[in-house]
């Protein structure tokens, strides 16, 4: 057996462990030691052992075999042993071990010996750690030592008297007799401990109350006798005598005067006598005068009463001290609601907290501004609150502008007050607002229809400067767009004039379709924006045709459907453009269009989905109509118009594509691929030939004749692969098919196969023969492959 | 108060005092939880603020953090002071207290703190009568050990 080394040895050996590793290893021997030593019976050094093993635990290490010792620790003779085996017994039992209920036994017969110190010992463990089974069996001990002649163990037994009341309220009964008698004991201790119970008394059991607030008097004069009283050095702090049980005195008196009118009058003097003799240079005044606050606004005062707290508050928010500060702002958030107007009074000292250091300061300073915000401060705490919105940590952000929001909506003193608050905040926090916000403020400007010009000019200025802020970006947009040609005339009377071209216009919103910062909605309100600003301009049309057409193309959905429909607004609808793009009505809050972020392309939308759309053509060959998947009659949804890429699979044909592949990593020549015919019909023959380039590459080369009499024209090809292949079309070379063999239209397609998987192609053709339009389908399964090996 | 922590600037736990059962694991969690908010607190800060449904007081001695949980009803001024008295108590009873002092006699920390509260709850007011009480057990103690078949009776 390894020698026990004493307690302070082992702490420095465990301390100098280099490693979680090492340490553990010291531990594990230390407990290894500790228990063989419990095992031996009567070993001189048991408490020794018993602190080591009470350390390891506080590092974090299970020490549950310690358990028993300490059971058998406590009922030890040995004060020393007592001592530490009751220590061990509030660290390592808790009610729910069985252990615990071991020790009762040992409390009961401690609590009536003759040794004070042993008597506190057992009072001390059964407070912090008594069940309510030894409670209940203990508590007429307890209430014996209540009446006990020693003020030692009187103030001892009170505290443990409110354990037990706070794990049995109904035992609280036992103990209320002798809880009014400790009252007109002389010891603080005792004072103090019967002020805890009968306040746990009157927590716990309403009933209670009128009995205590027979007490009152008796309180008072405690209380009087403590502030009047002169220099007590046993309980002086910082110049208070007794600051501890001054405010436990004067929460039970709140909790006694509430709802009461008797007794709030009787405690009415002494509450004003503490309020102004109270020193508060230090906290221990602080404290007391804190108490006293939260009981004057909690019972019965008089409004004069009332006023001195209010004004107490106020006088802390000066205070240096943080944490005073702090305080007040606490407490005047709790009464701001009853006495607004002596809140009011201090409104500027609590905007001046907004700059505090603290974040948690600065919380509390920000709520209490927003429940101080009335009709006639609006502007100036506005400034304030805008000011504080640019410095503000990102935790209150969003707290802070909603604030704002609801203030500004509830006071504005006018519309254009009123835009430029919220313009204010977008541009400040705009990545922080909710998103409804972005709604409310387009029905906002709508409706002040007076300042559009001012309200677009403006939105167009805080564009030009930043196009980070999500919120401020689609509301600009969604501006230009309506507005736009009031942003081109120019001038306006209530901003600098600044000259807007078309191009700046045009070029701005295209900044933000392509910015990496947009996101997906943004680029959406842009493009809308771009479309109506086609009717509301005269030189850039072309330009606005053009950029619709490219997102025609685009990777993300929602645009691609938008671009797609406005280049159909612009060919086949033309002359419903400008009827579908003029001016909105004016949106009341909660109509169906105003939960949309984009009213008016919802509106151009069901306006195309209503006329029959037969089979756009559109000419150039880099898009993909909609409507191609359709025909394949695949799953695959609009949302599948990805990029041009229409795919179904079938497995024939790729084994073949990687033997040819092979054929080329062999240095063969690939052979000229064979010439198919895929589809021969009223004069029109389509012929098929088939490169592969790479592994997975392929050039299909369509090859188009007419043996008809006479020319066709109009001569289109469209063509769809399976999803995992990707297709280009590359221009054809004509569409006019001359009669007779004369001539031939080629179109080179062409297609990656990545995944290799088996090529299907649905080809449509579309042409004009003899005046009469026809189209026709044709599904080309097998690829012809180049010669074989 | 619920409880009181104290521990050191590198996160170490010196000593901790629960007012109310809670399990093992429930108080490791929480340790942990408040150590790191705490700890990531800046030094001119308050030192006050909220967590989970409880108020946190705490104060910075030298290297080691005092804190304590309190309820809602809690006069946080007055806590403070509870604070500041119990490292006053500690100060007198070793003489000039550092971290190291109540590392190496943990166990003597732990009787102050009984002495001083019990069940969240401050026994005296005075601090004369806590360390009076505190320098008897002790010589309780010690004539204990030296002369274990006996021991002096103390009214």
């Amino acid at each position: 057996m390894a020698p026990s080394v004493c307690l302070q040895e082992m702490i420095r050996v465990i301390r100098s462990a280099r490693t979680q590793g090492e340490e553990r290893g010291v531990i594990q021997r230390e407990c290894a030691a500790i228990r063989a030593q419990f095992r031996q019976a009567d070993s001189g050094g048991r408490s020794h052992n018993l602190a080591k093993l009470l350390y390891v635990h506080m590092l974090g290490y299970p020490a549950h075999f310690g358990q028993m010792e300490c059971v058998r620790m406590i009922a030890s003779p040995r004060y020393s042993e007592k001592r530490i085996g009751y220590l061990g017994a509030m660290m390592l039992l808790d009610e729910k071990q069985d252990a615990s209920l071991l020790i009762t036994n040992s409390i009961k017969n401690d609590l009536s010996h003759s040794s004070q110190y042993i008597q506190s010992l057992a009072l001390c463990t059964l407070a912090c750690m008594g069940s309510a089974e030894m409670c209940r069996d203990l508590a007429p001990e307890i209430e014996r030592l209540l009446k006990a002649s020693n003020s030692y163990i009187k103030k001892k037994a009170a505290l443990c008297a409110v354990h037990i009341v706070r794990k049995i309220p109904e035992l609280g009964e036992l103990f209320t007799p002798s809880a009014h008698s400790l009252l007109s004991d002389k010891n603080h201790g005792v004072l103090h401990g019967a002020v805890v119970l009968i306040t746990e008394l009157c927590e716990r059991n309403p009933g209670n109350l009128d009995e205590f607030r027979k007490a009152v008097p008796e309180l008072v004069q405690i209380m009087k006798g403590l502030v009047t009283s002169g220099y007590s050095p046993e309980h002086n702090v910082a110049g208070i005598s007794d600051p501890f049980l001054q405010v436990r005195v004067l929460r039970l008196l709140r909790i006694l005067g509430r709802n009461n009118d008797e007794a709030s009058d009787a405690m009415n003097d002494l509450l004003a006598q503490v309020a102004t003799n109270t020193d508060s240079s230090k906290t221990a005044g602080s404290a007391v005068l804190y108490e006293t606050v939260l009981t004057i606004m909690d019972i019965k005062s008089e409004s004069g009463l009332r006023v001195l707290a209010v004004n107490i508050l106020g006088r802390f928010l000066l205070n240096n001290d943080r944490n005073i500060r702090y305080i007040s702002m606490t407490s005047l958030q709790k009464i701001v609601q009853t006495d607004h107007t002596a809140v009011q009074r201090h409104r500027g000292t609590i905007v001046d907290c907004l700059k505090d250091q603290d974040a948690s300061v600065k919380r509390r300073a920000l709520e209490l501004s927003l429940a101080l915000v009335s009709a006639a401060n609006i502007r100036s705490m506005m400034k304030e609150l805008l000011r504080f919105l640019s410095t503000c940590p990102p935790e209150l952000r969003s707290h802070a502008t909603s604030g704002i929001f609801n203030a500004a909506e509830r006071y504005a003193p006018s519309q254009r007050w009123h835009i430029d608050t919220i313009l204010h905040v977008l541009i400040t926090a705009g990545g922080d607002v909710r998103d409804e916000t972005v709604p409310n403020l387009i029905q906002l400007i709508s409706v002040a229809s007076e300042l559009h010009c001012y309200t677009v000019h403006k939105l167009y200025r805080a564009l030009i400067s930043d196009i980070s802020q999500q919120s401020l970006v689609q509301v600009a947009c969604w501006c230009i767009g309506e507005y736009g040609d009031l942003l081109l005339k120019g001038d306006c009377d209530e901003i600098e004039p600044m000259q807007v071209t078309e191009d700046d216009v045009l070029d701005v919103l295209e900044t933000i379709l392509q910015s990496h910062m947009s996101s997906p909605t943004s680029r959406g309100f842009a493009l809308t924006a771009i479309m109506k600003l086609s009717t509301r301009i005269t030189n850039n049309i072309d330009r606005i045709r053009s950029v619709v057409s490219i997102y025609g193309s685009c990777i993300d959905v929602e645009l691609q459907q938008r671009a797609v429909e406005y280049n159909a607004l612009f060919k086949k609808y033309d002359h419903m453009r400008a009827a579908v793009l003029e001016r909105m009505p004016i949106m009341d809050k909660n109509s169906p269009g105003h939960a949309n972020g984009d009213p008016s392309g919802e509106i151009t939308k069901d306006l195309i989905q209503t006329t029959p759309i037969q089979g756009l053509l559109i000419q150039e060959p880099a898009s993909q109509v909609c409507d191609l998947l359709d025909l394949l009659g695949e799953t695959n949804t609009s949302s599948q118009a990805n990029q041009n890429q229409v795919n179904t699979t079938s497995n024939s044909t790729s084994s073949s594509v990687q033997e040819n592949l092979l054929d080329l990593l062999g240095g063969l020549e690939p052979t000229p691929a064979p010439n198919v015919t895929v589809y021969e019909k009223g004069g029109v023959n389509l012929k098929l030939q088939c490169d592969n380039q790479t592994e997975t590459a392929i050039t299909v080369t369509f090859t188009a004749s007419n043996s008809t009499q006479s020319d066709i024209t109009s001569f289109t090809l469209q063509a769809a692969v399976p999803k995992s292949v990707q297709l280009q079309m590359k221009a054809p070379s004509g569409d006019v098919i001359p009669a007779q063999g004369r001539g031939t239209v080629t179109q080179t397609i062409l297609l990656n196969n990545p995944n290799k998987a088996s090529l299907k192609m649905r080809v449509r053709l579309s042409y004009t023969s003899q005046g009469t339009l026809c189209q026709d389908m044709v599904q080309i399964d097998s690829f012809p492959s180049p010669a074989w090996n | 108060m619920r409880f009181m922590l104290l521990f050191s600037r590198q996160g170490k736990l010196r000593l901790q005092k629960w007012y109310t059962a809670t399990a093992e694991r429930d108080k490791k969690k929480m340790v942990r939880e408040l150590m790191q908010v705490v700890l990531a607190r800046k030094p001119k800060m308050c030192s006050f603020l909220e967590w989970r449904d409880l108020k946190i007081v705490y104060k910075r001695y030298a290297s080691l953090y005092f804190c304590c949980a309190v309820e809602e009803q809690d006069n946080e001024l007055i806590t403070l002071e509870v604070i500041h008295r119990f490292v006053e108590l500690l100060d007198k009873y070793f003489g000039s207290v550092c971290e190291l002092d109540i590392i190496f006699n943990f166990e003597k920390a732990y009787f102050i703190l009984d002495e001083f509260l019990m069940g969240g709850e401050i026994q005296d007011t005075s601090k004369k009568g806590v360390l009076k009480a505190i320098e008897q057990a002790d010589l309780l103690q010690e004539v204990d050990v030296s002369s274990p078949k006996s021991f002096f009776l103390f009214k």
